[in-house]
C-alpha cells in the first residue's frame, strides 16, 4: 500500500477541487453507482496524494517535475482545430482498422472510424457504453483497477468519464484491430487527460488492440491512464501500447489485467518518446491454464525518463507467463524496469519467465533493473535475468571492416537488439511501423 | 597495391601495451599471392589487424600505403570501401542479423560511398545464387543470422563467401584453414582459386603448409618475433613444414647470410 504523502499539495488541491466541479454538472448522473465509486476514488487520492520518491515503488521514478504545472484538467469533449488529414501520420499504413480518436482523452466520433459491423461487437467510448451497456460496464468498472491503494488509479477513477469501451460478446473473433488514438494537444495551454479504457473479451472471443498515446503543441501536457481488461474463459487478447509523445509530455498510465481459466493475453508496450513516463502493468491469473506475455521496448534519448513497472500474478495453478522487456538508452536518460513475478501458494504447477535486457550507448546513461520472483508454491518452473552492457565491440568491428559504416553498424546490431521485441507484434503492417519508427529515432539520434 | 614500410605497432594491454611488430617490410602487387607463415605470438593477425583497423592496436611507425594512399587515416569501414577485406580467424555471431541483411547492407554501403546506387533486389538475390555456388553454400544458411550456430567449417566458408560477394582488391585470410578437414578446405581453396585474376591479390597468414598445396602462393614469407625473417618462393613453405618451427634460428641464420 502507498503510504499518505503530504507533498504535492497544489495540484492535489486543485484536482479536488475541479472534481467538485465535476459533480455539479453531472446533473442526473450524480447517483448512479459508477459515480459512487467515483466519490470513493477521490476520498482515497485525498487521502494518498501523489506517489513519492520515499515509496519503494516510486524510488527511482520523481512525479515532482510534473506537479508543478498549471495543468487544465479536461473533462468535457472540447473543439479541436485537429482534421482527419492531421492524423494520417499517426496511423499505420496499409492496416483497415477500427480507429477511435481521443482528444485530451474525450472521444472524437467525428474523426473515428469503425469497420467492424456486429451486433455482437461494441467498439466506441466509455461514456457511450457506460450508458447502452451499464450491467456490463458495472460488473467490470472498476472491479480490477485498484483504486484503494494506488494514488493514480484512484485519481483516474475518480474523474472516470471517457475513454475506450470495447466489448466482444462470446464467440466473435474481431478481423480488424481496434486502434486507439490517443492525442494530448497542449496547443493553447497545458492540459491533463485521464482516459479511462475497459476491454472485455467474452468467452472464446478475440481481438487485437492498439493503444497508441502522441502529443503536440508547446505546452505540457499530463495523462493519467488506466486500463481494465477482462478476459474471459478461453478468450485471446493481444494489447499493444505504443507511447510517442512530445518532450513536453508526462505519461503515467496503469493496465489492470484479469484472466479467467484458458484465456490468452499478450502486451507488447513501447516507450518511444515523452519526458517522463511510468507504466504499470499487471495481470492476475484467475483461472488455471492461463497463458500471458508481456514484452516492452524502450529507447531512451536526451533527459528522458521511462519506468517500467510489471506484476504477473500467479493465483492458479498450471498458469504461464513469460516477460522480455529490453531497453537502448543514450545521453543522460533513465530507464527503470521492475518486474514481479509473484506465485501464490496454490499456484502450483506454473511456469514463469522474465528477463530484461539493457544496452547503455552513453556514459551517462542510466537503467535501474530489478526483477523480482516472490514464491509461495513448491512445484513450479521459474526464471529471471537482467543483463545490461554496451554494443559489442566484436561486432561492430566485423560489420565495419565489411564496408557498413559506423552509424549503420549501430543501426543494424540495435535492430537486431529490439528484434525478438518486434516479432512479439502479431500485426505485420504495425511490426513493420514500428521497426521503421526504430530505425528512423536510431538515425535521428547520430 | 599494398607496401608496409618498417612498421611498428603494439597492443593495448592492462599493463599499458605490448611491442608486436617491430619493423615490418612487405610489398604486394596485383596477382599475387602472398603466404606469410611463422609461430603462434609472431605477429601474424596483428600484422592483419592493423592493416584492416581494428581497435586496441597502436602504431607506432612506419606506414602502410593502398595503391599508394596512406591506410592507416582510414577508419575501417572506408578501408573496406577502398578494397581491403580480412577473412576473420575468428568470425563473430551477429544473432539478430540475416546474413543477407548484412550483406545487402554492406553492398550498399560500399556502393554509397562509391556515388553509386543502390544494388536492386533482383540483381542482388542472382548475385547471391551465383557466388553461393562458388564455396558451396546451401541457400539455406543465408537466410539464418550471421554466423549464429554455423559449424567452424560454416563459418569460415562463409567469410570467403563474403568475399566473393564483396570483390575486394586486396584479401587478407587470417588462419582461414586452421580447424577445417581437408574436404572444408579444398572447398574455401577452390573458392579462392576461383576468385583470383591479375587485379587482385591475396595475403594468406597460416600455420600450416597443407592449405598452400591448395592456393599456391607467388611469395612465402617467414614472420617471426614481429619482423619477416625469410622470404621465398613456395618451396620455403615446404622446407618450413620440413624443419618445423623449431628451427626458425636456423632458418633465420640462413635469412642473415
Amino acid at each position: 500500500m502507498e503510504k499518505i504523502s503530504t507533498e504535492n499539495i497544489d495540484l492535489k488541491i486543485k484536482l479536488v477541487e475541479d472534481f467538485n466541479n465535476l459533480e455539479v454538472n453531472l446533473n442526473g448522473e450524480s447517483k448512479n453507482n459508477i459515480h459512487k465509486i467515483r466519490q470513493n476514488a477521490i476520498a482515497s487520492f485525498e487521502e494518498l496524494g501523489f506517489p513519492v520518491k520515499r515509496m519503494e515503488e516510486w524510488k527511482y521514478t520523481n512525479l515532482k517535475p510534473v506537479l508543478k504545472h498549471d495543468f487544465k484538467t479536461v473533462f468535457e469533449p472540447a473543439k479541436t482545430q485537429l482534421k482527419r488529414k492531421d492524423l494520417e501520420k499517426y496511423l499505420v499504413e496499409g492496416l483497415k482498422v477500427n480507429l477511435l480518436v481521443f482528444i485530451n482523452g474525450q472521444f472524437n466520433e467525428k474523426l473515428s472510424t469503425i469497420v467492424t459491423r456486429s451486433e455482437k461487437v461494441f467498439i466506441g467510448s466509455f461514456s457511450e457504453g457506460r450508458i447502452s451497456y451499464s450491467n456490463i460496464v458495472e460488473k467490470h468498472f472498476s472491479k480490477y483497477a485498484d483504486y484503494k491503494n494506488r494514488s493514480l488509479t484512484a485519481l483516474n477513477t475518480a474523474f472516470a468519464k471517457d475513454g475506450a469501451f470495447i466489448y466482444i460478446q462470446k464467440g466473435i473473433q474481431v478481423a480488424e484491430p481496434i486502434h486507439i488514438l490517443n492525442i494530448a494537444d497542449a496547443t493553447d495551454e497545458s492540459i491533463m487527460a485521464q482516459p479511462r479504457n475497459l476491454f472485455i473479451a467474452e468467452e472464446g472471443s478475440e481481438v487485437k488492440i492498439i493503444e497508441d498515446y502522441h502529443s503536440r503543441g508547446e505546452n505540457y501536457s499530463f495523462t493519467n491512464v488506466v486500463t481494465e481488461i477482462y478476459c474471459a474463459p478461453n478468450a485471446r487478447l493481444d494489447r499493444y501500447k505504443i507511447q510517442n509523445d512530445n518532450e513536453k509530455a508526462y505519461h503515467v498510465g496503469t493496465t489492470q489485467v484479469q484472466q479467467e481459466k484458458d484465456s490468452y493475453f499478450s502486451d507488447t508496450t513501447i516507450s518511444w518518446g515523452g519526458a517522463i513516463t511510468r507504466n504499470d502493468l499487471n495481470a492476475v491469473f484467475n483461472g488455471t491454464n492461463t497463458e500471458c506475455h508481456f514484452y516492452g521496448l524502450y529507447l531512451l534519448t536526451g533527459k528522458q525518463h521511462v519506468d517500467n513497472h510489471t506484476l504477473a500474478d500467479h493465483k492458479m495453478p498450471h498458469c504461464y507467463s513469460n516477460e522480455l522487456y529490453k531497453g537502448i538508452i543514450d545521453d543522460n536518460a533513465t530507464g527503470v524496469f521492475n518486474g514481479k513475478i509473484l506465485v501464490r501458494e496454490d499456484a502450483q504447477k506454473t511456469n514463469a519467465y522474465q528477463s530484461n535486457g539493457n544496452i547503455l550507448l552513453s556514459e551517462d546513461a542510466t537503467i535501474y533493473s530489478k526483477p523480482q520472483l516472490e514464491i509461495f508454491a513448491d512445484d513450479v518452473k521459474c526464471s529471471h535475468g537482467a543483463t545490461t552492457g554496451q554494443l559489442n565491440k566484436e561486432e561492430m568491428f566485423y560489420l565495419r571492416a565489411r564496408g557498413i559504416g559506423k552509424d549503420e553498424a549501430r543501426i543494424l546490431l540495435l535492430n537486431a537488439f529490439a528484434g525478438d521485441v518486434m516479432d512479439s507484434v502479431k500485426i505485420d503492417e504495425l511490426r513493420e511501423k514500428l521497426k521503421k519508427d526504430l530505425s528512423q529515432k536510431l538515425i535521428r539520434e547520430n | 597495391m599494398l607496401e608496409i614500410k618498417n612498421l611498428k605497432a603494439k597492443v593495448e594491454t592492462d599493463e599499458g601495451g605490448k611491442d608486436i611488430l617491430k619493423g615490418l617490410n612487405l610489398e604486394v602487387k596485383a596477382g599475387e599471392v602472398h603466404a606469410i607463415m611463422g609461430p603462434n605470438g609472431s605477429g601474424k593477425s596483428t600484422l592483419a589487424s592493423v592493416i584492416t583497423g581494428r581497435e586496441g592496436y597502436e602504431v607506432q611507425g612506419g606506414e602502410v600505403l593502398f595503391e599508394g594512399n596512406d591506410l592507416l587515416e582510414l577508419s575501417p569501414e572506408d578501408r573496406a570501401r577502398a578494397g581491403i577485406f580480412l577473412a576473420f580467424q575468428y568470425p563473430v555471431e551477429i544473432p539478430g542479423v540475416s546474413n543477407t541483411n548484412f550483406l545487402k547492407t554492406a553492398i550498399n554501403e560500399i556502393r554509397k560511398s562509391r556515388g553509386e546506387e543502390a544494388m536492386s533486389s533482383v540483381d542482388f538475390l542472382k548475385m547471391i545464387k551465383e557466388k553461393a555456388k562458388f564455396v558451396e553454400i546451401e541457400p539455406e544458411m543465408l537466410s539464418r543470422y550471421v554466423n549464429v550456430g554455423f559449424s567452424g567449417g560454416e563459418k569460415k566458408r562463409n567469410e570467403i563467401f563474403q568475399l566473393a560477394m564483396l570483390n575486394p582488391k586486396l584479401s587478407i585470410l587470417d588462419e582461414t584453414d586452421s580447424g577445417l578437414d581437408i574436404d572444408a578446405l579444398r572447398v574455401v581453396a577452390n573458392g579462392v582459386n576461383k576468385l583470383r585474376t591479375k587485379d587482385n591479390a591475396f595475403i594468406v597468414i597460416t600455420h600450416y603448409q597443407r592449405l598452400l598445396n591448395y592456393i599456391v602462393p607467388d611469395h612465402v614469407h617467414v614472420m617471426f618475433q614481429g619482423k619477416i625473417v625469410k622470404s621465398g618462393g613456395k618451396e620455403l613453405a615446404l622446407h618450413l613444414e620440413e624443419f618445423g618451427y623449431d628451427k626458425i634460428d636456423e632458418i633465420k641464420e640462413e635469412a642473415a647470410v
